[in-house]
């Protein structure tokens, strides 16, 4: 009851609880009525508790880096990944930000190291070719270190748009292009695919030899 | 594909009604503002989820009454397929087929086939080439997938291509590089719904000539062409350089397939200048039994042919040869309204045409 009195207040009694709701609000998915839920859960919590959540997102903003080589979060100057002498540098796959970079390295399936661009090019939303991380791309291709660039970027028109932004850049190099795969979901029944991607799939198809294990 | 039976409840005018239909010929008839219309549109919005005349769906609700609800009882391939639409002031419209909701719309668009023709639908003839591309674009989409795919795909890179050209112009940094990103994109998907437009165009003039011989008893020699500026082999990557300079003076992109235009000429005279009224509607109604043609060759079932108040403004001959035509074999369940239920009646028996009429 007393909490449902509070929601319905425009203001707080206190100040401190004002700002503190006024903090959350606005994160993604978060409106004033979960903003709520948050704080009041927090004054719940054990004081040492609290501190170490305070701490961690204080550090997390001042002390996070981008990594110099790949542009990914990181605690160095340089990521685990780029600094890892068991991956092969000779391979860049190239993703628009943080978050994929981590969908695939859950895969456990990419011994190669990344480039994040920090997004794709779209004029609508304001995003040239220059706001994104190209240079230090071209620079690395230009170096002579890189054998293959992957471009792995979404399969929305923007993606499309940037990826072949990115093939003409860097086509002249004597490097191997490829983009990653595209079609039926593994698991997926074919009727329930959508016309598009199974036309796709059709014209796209690769030699069966090739889906064997090895 | 037919409609067995229909129950509007609470749209536009009509309070409640329910009517049960027969395959072939029905004749809806009565006075002026008595709701003829509205109950194609019923059907209408069974097969499209939305109204002919692309009203908002609220302004379908009946007077001071809070919501609307439509159902229909089809037949399509031996199934019967029992279609709901309701929608309530200020909720989300629903769409249900047999009783499971749609979590999509677009999902139910194109599973009832159905061509209307009205006499709002002149703008085809009379309007900008921005109707006669809305409609040959739906027409082809029912049947092609990837052509509305290619076409959305275009229209996308279109506002992007418009919204740099913008800002190059703004920020004062004219950038070639980036442009030619786009100028690629443009000239692949362009290019493919070119190639599919003339293609359709190609296969569907026949069909076309046909029906309009048909109802003007081989009157008239009607033409219906695309005309672009990719007409005579033009390269699209060309087309785009060469009007990179205009593009940059009026800010957007002036070139390319969303600038496509149908002609419609009689005796190689455009009828949007020079046809008559009467031929006018002629045209379109022959453009309409096409569609309606062409789809049942496309699709494997005879869509629905829906004809509001097409007999005004014919001549007696024509609308004889219109009724010859539309009760012929090929054309399944079509719904007719008019005013004048005497003069139809007459016209049927005449003819020795079976149909059913429904006063409304």
């Amino acid at each position: 009851m007393y909490i449902y009195y509070l929601c319905k207040m425009e203001q707080f009694s206190s100040k401190l609880l004002e700002d503190a709701i006024q903090s959350f609000q606005g994160l993604p998915g978060v409106g004033r009525k979960t903003a709520t839920r948050m704080v009041l859960h927090l004054l719940k919590l054990d004081k040492p508790q609290v501190e170490h959540f305070a701490q961690s997102l204080h550090k997390l903003r001042l002390e996070i880096q981008y990594c110099t080589q790949c542009h990914n979060l990181s605690d160095q100057p340089i990521c685990n990944i780029c600094v890892d002498q068991k991956r092969d540098a000779s391979t860049i796959c190239v993703v628009e930000d943080v978050r994929d970079v981590m969908a695939i390295e859950n895969t456990h399936q990419y011994k190669g190291v990344y480039h994040v661009l920090g997004g794709k090019i779209s004029p609508m939303d304001g995003i040239g070719p220059t706001d994104l991380f190209i240079e230090t791309l071209t620079d690395k291709v230009n170096s002579g270190h890189v054998k293959e660039v992957i471009l792995a970027l979404s399969t929305t028109m923007e993606g499309e748009t940037t990826s072949f932004y990115l093939y003409k850049k860097i086509q002249e190099s004597a490097i191997t292009i490829s983009t990653i795969a595209r079609g039926i979901s593994f698991g997926d029944e074919l009727e329930y695919a959508d016309e598009v991607t199974l036309g796709r799939s059709i014209l796209q198809r690769t030699p069966y030899e090739n889906t064997l294990a090895k | 594909m037919q409609l067995d039976w229909l129950h509007v409840l609470n749209f536009k005018n009509a309070q409640e009604r329910e009517i049960s239909f027969q395959p072939g010929i029905n004749c809806l008839v009565g006075p002026n503002g008595k709701g003829k219309t509205n109950l194609l549109d019923a059907i209408y919005y069974l097969c499209f989820t939305k109204s002919f005349l692309n009203t908002s769906d609220t302004q379908n609700i009946r007077l001071d009454e809070p919501f609307f609800m439509l159902e229909g009882r089809f037949r399509k391939e031996g199934n019967e397929e029992h279609i709901q639409v309701s929608f309530k002031r200020g909720q989300k419209k629903q769409v249900r087929r047999n009783k499971k909701e749609y979590e999509k719309m677009a999902d139910h668009i194109g599973f009832l086939p159905a061509v209307m023709v009205c006499p709002q639908y002149s703008t085809i003839v009379i309007g900008g080439s921005e109707e006669r591309r809305r409609w040959l674009d739906t027409l082809i989409s029912q049947f092609d997938p990837l052509y509305l795919q290619n076409l959305m795909n275009y229209q996308r890179v279109l506002l992007q291509r418009n919204s740099l050209i913008k800002q190059m112009v703004e920020s004062n940094r004219w950038d070639e590089g980036t442009l030619s990103v786009y100028d690629a994109q443009l000239a692949k998907y362009g290019q493919e719904v070119y190639q599919v437009r003339i293609q359709f165009i190609d296969e569907f003039m026949p069909v076309f000539n046909e029906f309009y011989q048909f109802i003007t008893s081989g009157a008239e020699e009607v033409g219906l062409k695309i005309s672009s500026q990719l007409d005579q082999g033009k390269n699209y990557a060309a087309l785009l350089t060469e009007n990179r300079h205009k593009d940059r003076a009026l800010q957007y992109t002036t070139a390319g397939i969303h600038k496509d235009d149908l002609e419609f000429t009689i005796h190689r005279m455009s009828i949007k200048k020079f046809g008559s009224q009467g031929q006018q509607k002629s045209f379109l109604t022959a453009l309409k039994l096409a569609e309606q043609h062409f789809l049942k060759g496309k699709l494997n079932t005879s869509p629905i042919l829906m004809l509001d108040d097409v007999f005004d403004k014919l001549d007696p001959q024509r609308v004889k040869q219109l009724i010859k035509n539309i009760s012929s074999e090929g054309f399944g369940q079509v719904f007719i309204t008019d005013t004048g239920s005497d003069k139809l009646k007459h016209l049927f028996e005449e003819l020795g045409i079976q149909a059913k009429f429904y006063d409304i």
